[in-house]
């Protein structure tokens, strides 16, 4: 074996997918995911050639643009060892979905199962392929966790961030009372029902308020936008983060949406 | 009945206002799931079951002609007769010949979903024929006029309070004239109304949960005893089912009521759970002397083959509509016709078409509870997904959305545009979301801003950052 593979073998080529709501929301999630892959002793880049996963055009039923998005997203991460997102939905459809949508596709087919086999989410990639076990950071104060759905069931991510989450030091773990319950997102869902999303959210943050906790962390920041939303709609002093943030160590910029005061009542009509 | 699958919001939003509803569907949420949670957590053997179930009803599936054949030939061994209809229309019109050839001025009938898809009481009814609920919850909704709210408890919407305004107006022709409050006290007087409207009927009309292949047999499911009495006092039995409840041996079904109960109230069995054999024969005591099976297919063999055939798995436990958070949100009136949650996301686009039903499969975040529920393992949220792919292939989505869709994807596939827009829409939105960085509202994003804000951007974005070098 050559020094170049052994290298190779113990520190890794990763593509770090950002996700397009971490791109335009919230960037310090994307450097966070990047500083841990890096204690994890990864090589992390971040190819410019991706935007999205292409979940919407999937959802909304538009299979061609789903296709030809995830096509993309295939090229872009050729060559690379693994592909990571910090966000269970996403990966869940690079992981999960992508081959079904390429099933019996002569062309792609083959390529999207093993692009598919090298996608990984965030805290379970460095928990469960990394062996991560302990993280350096500190965070002060009682958070609770907020399983995502595409996380929880397509990937099987539940132990793997609160066992990061019990290294951090200061941090003490609330458990939700209806952990396996959706938040009511759901990507274009929670604008084509609004009624719908947001009792479910609305119930999500009772639920958040009754563990006291004083953070919400979470692995996926489309639900972390919609609990945040309507915490600050409600007035809420709980301030949400992504779990990345806080395991590398990276908490103390503000947190998602406002965390100062209640909300204003101007677009409240 | 009124389809109103069209107007899911507005149901839904009527829903959401009802704070009996709401009460009732708490209980339902909390109750449901967790008697299925602990029923199945005592039996290790429960998901190796389902596989096996699973397996039972895709053999069935593959030879479905050659077990409904088989079954056919041991009914009419037994003195029965087996009716084939294609549709709703030639099912009713069958059951009003059958109950007319009986000489019947009423008829009981036990729960059956196959009676509601076909809309059958309100064809006995406008041919003089009374029918009969005698399902407890299924009563309630009849004298109520309302379609069942969930598929095993048809009358979870209702509170006490409403059944019995409901039996004080109608039980007083039998004269009762107390208003009761109590539980045991309104099921009491259900029970001595149905007594003798038992006693009185020509024709018991019944569902199946199973049909079997191999003896002709059929098998119901209850809790109160009433498929029993329905089917055994009258002279005539009429039997309603789907053509997928087949199943080809006594001991398959017997696999499957392991995981049927389990998976829908959290018993480990049903109180009764009935196999019968056909009508009468020579030296029985007693039963009816004529035995009629209603097979109905009304579109399900089109489903064979194709991107929906696992929807014919479905048992109509209802674990899907109990865990489902859009179900327990809404309930299950919202969905605009029989069937609700997702099962009924899935099944109602092929019963009565996806131009009236498109709202359902919409109405989902895909959150993959339902499938992970089901006792049959059937990929709900998959062919909701695939509903919306036939939708949007035969562009029965609002153009607003249909171009809005179209807008996104070409950035999505032109990396650079894309991230010049987000670039823009990531400085914009900041401002727009000022110094306590929430945005309240935002044209084109009611939805999202009605009841909640949105969280403002950092201001840069990712690849922007990234490229110029900050880690």
């Amino acid at each position: 074996m050559t020094d170049l593979n052994q290298d190779q073998k113990e520190q890794p080529r990763v593509g770090l997918f950002v996700t397009c709501l971490a791109d335009l929301f919230r960037p310090s999630v994307g450097f966070a995911a990047a500083r841990l892959l890096e204690e994890a002793g990864c090589r992390v880049e971040a190819p410019l050639a991706q935007t999205c996963c292409g979940q919407p055009a999937y959802n909304s039923g538009d299979r061609a643009s789903a296709k030809a998005i995830a096509a993309q997203v295939i090229d872009a991460f050729e060559g690379f060892d693994y592909v990571v997102a910090p966000s269970g939905s996403c990966a869940g459809m690079l992981r999960r979905h992508y081959p079904a949508l390429f099933a019996g596709d002569e062309a792609l087919e083959a390529r999207a199962i093993e692009f598919a086999g090298r996608c990984w989410e965030l805290v379970s990639f460095l928990h469960d392929l990394r062996g991560m076990r302990r993280v350096a950071a500190r965070f002060d104060g009682a958070v609770a966790y907020h399983d995502a759905c595409a996380g929880l069931r397509e990937l099987g991510i539940s132990e793997q961030p609160r066992s990061l989450l019990s290294s951090v030091a200061g941090l003490t773990l609330k458990e939700l009372s209806a952990p396996e319950t959706c938040c009511g997102f759901g990507g274009l869902f929670a604008v084509k029902y609004p009624d719908i999303s947001i009792r479910m959210v609305s119930d999500k943050t009772k639920e958040i308020a009754e563990t006291g906790a004083e953070t919400l962390l979470g692995g996926d920041l489309g639900c972390l936008m919609n609990i945040a939303g309507r915490l600050s709609r409600e007035g809420s002093p709980i301030q949400v983060r992504h779990v990345a943030e806080v395991l590398a160590g990276m908490a103390d910029g503000p947190a998602i949406g406002p965390d100062i005061g209640p909300a204003v009542e101007e677009g409240d009509s | 009945m009124r389809i109103t699958t069209p107007e899911f919001s507005a149901n839904a939003k009527a829903a959401l206002a009802d704070t009996d509803l709401q009460d009732a569907l708490a209980k339902l949420r909390a109750g449901f799931t967790e008697r299925r949670s602990k029923a199945t957590e005592r039996l290790p053997e429960f998901d190796a079951l389902c596989d096996q179930a699973r397996a039972i009803k895709d053999h069935v599936l593959a030879n479905l002609d050659d077990y409904l054949v088989r079954f056919e030939a041991r009914v009419i061994e037994g003195g029965g007769e087996v009716h084939w209809c294609t549709d709703a229309a030639e099912a009713r019109d069958v059951v009003l010949a059958l109950c007319r050839a009986a000489g019947a001025k009423s008829a009981t009938k036990s729960k059956s979903m196959i009676a509601e898809e076909i809309a059958l009481n309100d064809h006995l009814e406008a041919h003089g024929i009374e029918p009969i609920e005698t399902d407890l919850g299924e009563y309630i909704i009849q004298l109520a006029g309302e379609p069942p709210s969930h598929i095993i408890a048809p009358a979870v919407h209702k509170t006490k309070e409403a059944v019995a305004d409901l039996f004080f107006e109608h039980h007083a022709q039998y004269g009762y004239n107390q208003r009761h409050e109590e539980a045991a006290d309104l099921l009491e007087e259900a029970r001595q109304v149905l007594r003798s409207k038992y006693f009185e009927a020509d024709v018991g009309i019944t569902g199946a949960n199973f049909l079997i292949a191999e003896n002709g047999s059929i098998v119901t499911v209850t809790n109160e005893g009433n498929a029993e009495l329905t089917q055994i006092l009258p002279d005539t039995h009429i039997v309603i089912a789907s053509l997928e409840k087949i199943v080809p041996t006594l001991e398959d079904a017997t696999t499957i009521l392991r995981v049927l109960a389990r998976s829908a109230t959290g018993q480990e069995f049903s109180s009764y759970t009935t196999f019968s054999a056909g009508g009468r024969r020579d030296g029985d005591l007693d039963g009816p002397s004529a035995f009629h099976v209603v097979l109905l297919d009304n579109g399900r063999s089109a489903m064979l083959g194709g991107e929906f055939q696992d929807m014919l798995r479905c048992i109509r436990c209802g674990a899907c509509l109990n865990h489902c958070p859009i179900y327990s949100a809404v309930g299950g009136h919202a969905y605009g016709w029989v069937y609700s949650g997702p099962m009924g996301a899935v099944l109602t686009p092929q019963l009565i078409g996806l131009e009236a039903a498109g709202n359902l499969p919409n109405a989902s975040t895909f959150c993959g509870r339902c499938e992970e529920v089901c006792p049959m393992k059937i990929p709900l949220p998959r062919m909701m997904r695939r509903w919306r792919e036939r939708e949007y292939e035969t562009r029965l989505q609002p153009a607003v959305s249909r171009f809005g869709l179209a807008l996104w994807s070409w950035f999505a596939r032109h990396p650079a545009a894309y991230g010049l827009l987000t670039r823009l829409a990531a400085r914009g939105l900041a401002l727009i979301g000022g110094r306590r960085r929430r945005i309240g509202w935002l044209p084109g994003a009611a939805g999202w801003t009605a009841g909640r804000d949105l969280p403002a951007p950092e201001g840069r974005s990712f690849r922007e950052l990234w490229a110029a070098g900050k880690r």
